[in-house]
Order: C-alpha cells, then structure tokens, then sequence
C-alpha cells in the first residue's frame, strides 16, 4: 500500500481519536471542579458517595468502564445499547472527571486560608471570593499535573478499541494485520507523539501565561 | 462616637478557653493598642471582632448597630446577612502576613475591593487608588505585582488595600511581625502618619514603644482577660499588675 493511501485512511481514525480527546476534555474539566466540590463537601453523605465514584473510577481500568457504559444498559436494564462514541465519550469523561477532581482538590485545598480571610475582610462573597482570588491561583498550581492527565488522555484514545470505535489505533490495527506491515504502527507512534508534542507545546504556553505572578 | 465595643466575648477552641469575658470600646479618632505573650489571646480578639472567628457568647457592635448578640441560649447570634455586610463595611483588617492577592497587580489589590464590592465606577476606583498608592509612597509600583515587592512594600500595599474601602475602624494583626528588622519603621511610621489623621485604629503588636508612642489607650491581655488597660503613660510606663510588669521587664534593654 501507498504511504499516502495509508494515511488517508488512517485520518479518519485520526480525526475520532482528536474527537475524543476534545469532548473528554472539554466536559471532564468542568465536570472535574464539580466533583472536586462534591468531594470537599460538609455533607458526609455527599462527600462519601464522590469518595466511592473517585475510588471506583480510579481503582479498575477505563477498559472495563468502557465496556460497562457501552454493554451496562443492556445486561443490566435491558434496554438498546448506546451509540458507540457516544458510549466512549460518557466513559471517558467520567474517567477523567475523576482525576481532574483530585487535581482540582489538591490545588484547592493548597491555598493559602489568609486569601479566603482576606477576601471575607474585604467584603467579597463566596463566589466572587472563589471566582477572581481562589481559582486563578489554582489553575497556576495545578497546570503541571493536569498535562500530565491530558497527555495521558492521548494514548488513552486507543482503549475506544475495545467497543469497536475505529479511531487510530483500531484502524492502523486493522490495517497492519491485513496489509502483514508494520508500517501503519509506525504511523500510529508518530501520530500520538506529534499530537502529545502539540499538547506539550500547548500547555507550556499556558504556564508562561501565567508566570507574571507567583 | 463609639465605633465599636465588645462585650462579654467568650471564646474556646474545643476544650481551650481563649477569652474568658472580654469588653472593649474603641472612640472615634481612638487608636487602641493590644499587648500580650503570645497565647494570650489577643489575636483571637482581634479575629472576633472582624468576625473571621465566631465567638461563642458576647456582643460585637459597630456604630451602634449589633452584628453579634447573646441569644437566649446564651448562644452567639448573628445578625441577619444584609446587615452583616454593611457592618462589615464599617471596618478593615491588614493581616501580620499581608495576604495579597499574588495574581493582581498593586493597583488592582488596592482597587478590585471598590469595583466588585462597593461597585464603584472603575475610573473612580483607580483615582482613589493611585491617590493612596500615592499616600504609601508606592505611586511607581501600581503595576508591580506582590512578589517583586519587599515585605515592607507589600504591607503598605495592605494598608493602602484595607483603606481603599473607606472603613471607620482599621484593625491591624500584628503588621511589623513578618518584616525583616530594618523594613519595620516604615510601617510604624505609616501607622503613626494615620494616627495622626484621627483614623480609628486597633493594633495588636509586639512594638512595646511604638504602642506607648502611638496609642491613646493599651489594653494588656494574658491568660485571655483583660489584666490591665489604660493610657499608655499607665499600663506601660506605670504598671499596676504583676503580670503585666513581668510582660513588659522583658522589653526593657
């Protein structure tokens, strides 16, 4: 096979697995800061219930979580199984979520209480307080890690293998076995590494934003 | 004018008794210093009565107005929301380590409080800023962010902060603890500069001399009550009590 019809044929998995990792990020984040709060909650009630998802979430394999969004519905309430990326997408995101929340806690729970007392003093309320002097200060603290998740959100992509989405990995897979090459995987490398080189770029960017202060 | 009094304030922290029974008046015009040992509870008092700490019992009132009462519980009582916030506009606090906001510049630590809180205009806001930046002799770094200031500088940005909202009470908690020995006289003087503008004031500070220097009244509080208070000629040059003079021999050089 031409090294150009490879690749048109593999861009379309490309573009599933940037797919993916968009939506992930893009509802993880947000939905990351609500669990975080949730885990931070006086309620004890509320607070164990996000303590067992987090713990759930991070204790077995985004594999197994993704066959139970995508399989769960049927086996376990007998209705019509989901849209495949649909599927991948709400497993992902829940995944995510999770980590993010952690990242989002430990940088929360890392500032200083003076801000907070300051803020009080000053006549801020509690969402002016946490929106202007609590989450700018956060975001700094926690960018590092969060690359760390993001990066790993790349490779990660591949594991919509196993409910059959064709993204990347899948297809370069499929190709490979058909075509008896390596080349589609070598392919595939470069792919994952130029795409986390751009997150990496990114995300570097980000911090130098937010160097004026310390 | 009484701008503020405390009264009857108690306060534990689980089974610690803190303040046992503590009442204060602060007069217009009036600067108050507290001293103390350390533990004895005068920064505690100091958290009361900017109700950064609820107190268990005891009122705290400003011009008049309660923002806390003794329920008939025997309780502290809160007063309702709306008029905590307007209490709350009646005094300002600078902290012993300034607390900044690390991601503002100078000139927005001093004016984001007016334009989010008091919902002042932004041009106002800034004028009113850079004329107090002007007053700390900081006019050259309202674009400075905190952490390229010494700590005598990031004080009087504080200062300068805290008085932007225009309070009638200025609290102060220990502002010269967490600056290096030569940057402590420019606050002092700062503090005195205000004094002499009749600005109300309540320091807690370990400034033996500067409280004789600058406050009209010097209440000595140890074990968590009020062991002695009175002019400043008095409690510090004149001491009554024992414990007090046992406070005080440690400052003489």
């Amino acid at each position: 096979m031409e090294l150009s019809v490879l690749l048109l044929k593999l861009t379309e998995g490309m573009w599933i697995s940037t797919k993916i990792f968009l939506l992930t990020l893009l509802f993880s984040l947000p939905l990351g800061l609500f669990v975080a709060f949730g885990r931070m909650a006086r309620n004890p009630f509320v607070m164990n219930l996000v303590k067992l998802y987090i713990s759930i979430m991070r204790g077995t394999p985004l594999v197994l979580q993704l066959m139970v969004v995508y399989y769960g519905p049927y086996f376990i309430f007998k209705l019509s199984t989901p849209d495949r990326f649909l599927a991948v997408i709400i497993g992902f995101v829940l995944n995510y979520a999770a980590y993010f929340a952690e990242i989002y806690r430990g940088g929360i729970e890392s500032i200083e209480r003076g801000q907070y007392e300051a803020a009080q003093v000053l006549g801020y309320n509690k969402a002016q307080t946490f929106v202007k002097i609590i989450f700018p200060q956060v975001v700094k603290r926690i960018l590092p890690a969060v690359t760390n998740e993001v990066i790993t959100l790349v490779k990660d992509t591949s594991l919509a293998f196993v409910i059959s989405v064709s993204e990347m990995f899948t297809l370069a897979k499929a190709i490979a076995s058909a075509q008896r090459s390596v080349l589609p995987y070598v392919v595939a490398g470069i792919f994952y590494y130029v795409f986390n080189f751009l997150v990496a770029l990114a995300m570097e960017w980000g911090e130098n934003r937010l160097a004026y202060f310390r | 004018m009484k701008y503020l009094e405390v009264r009857n304030l108690r306060k534990s922290f689980g089974d610690l008794v803190v303040l046992k029974d503590i009442s204060l008046k602060v007069e217009e015009g009036q600067v108050v210093a507290i001293i103390g040992p350390s533990g004895s509870g005068k920064s505690t008092l100091l958290r009361c009565a900017t109700m950064l700490e609820t107190m268990d019992s005891g009122e705290l009132i400003y011009l008049g107005e309660h923002a806390v009462r003794t329920g008939q519980d025997g309780r502290a009582v809160l007063a309702p929301p709306q008029q905590l916030k307007r209490i709350q506009n009646y005094y300002g606090l600078v902290f012993q380590n300034f607390n900044l906001f690390p991601h503002y510049s100078v000139l927005k630590n001093v004016t984001d409080a007016l334009i989010t809180v008091q919902k002042k205009s932004r041009p106002e806001a800034l004028s009113i800023g850079r004329g107090l930046l002007q007053k700390m002799a900081l006019a050259d770094k309202e674009d400075a962010y905190p952490y390229q200031l010494s700590g005598g500088q990031q004080q009087r940005v504080s200062i300068a902060r805290a008085l932007a909202l225009n309070p009638k009470v200025l609290f102060f908690d220990e502002p010269t603890s967490a600056l290096d020995p030569e940057l402590i006289g420019e606050i002092l003087e700062v503090i005195k500069d205000l004094a002499a503008e009749r600005m109300t004031m309540v320091i807690v500070t370990h400034e033996i001399t500067f409280a004789r220097d600058v406050a009209d009244h010097v209440i000595f509080i140890d074990g968590g009550v009020i062991v002695e208070e009175g002019p400043p000629e008095e409690v510090i040059g004149n001491p009554q009590n024992e414990r007090t003079r046992a406070f005080l021999r440690r400052f003489e050089g």
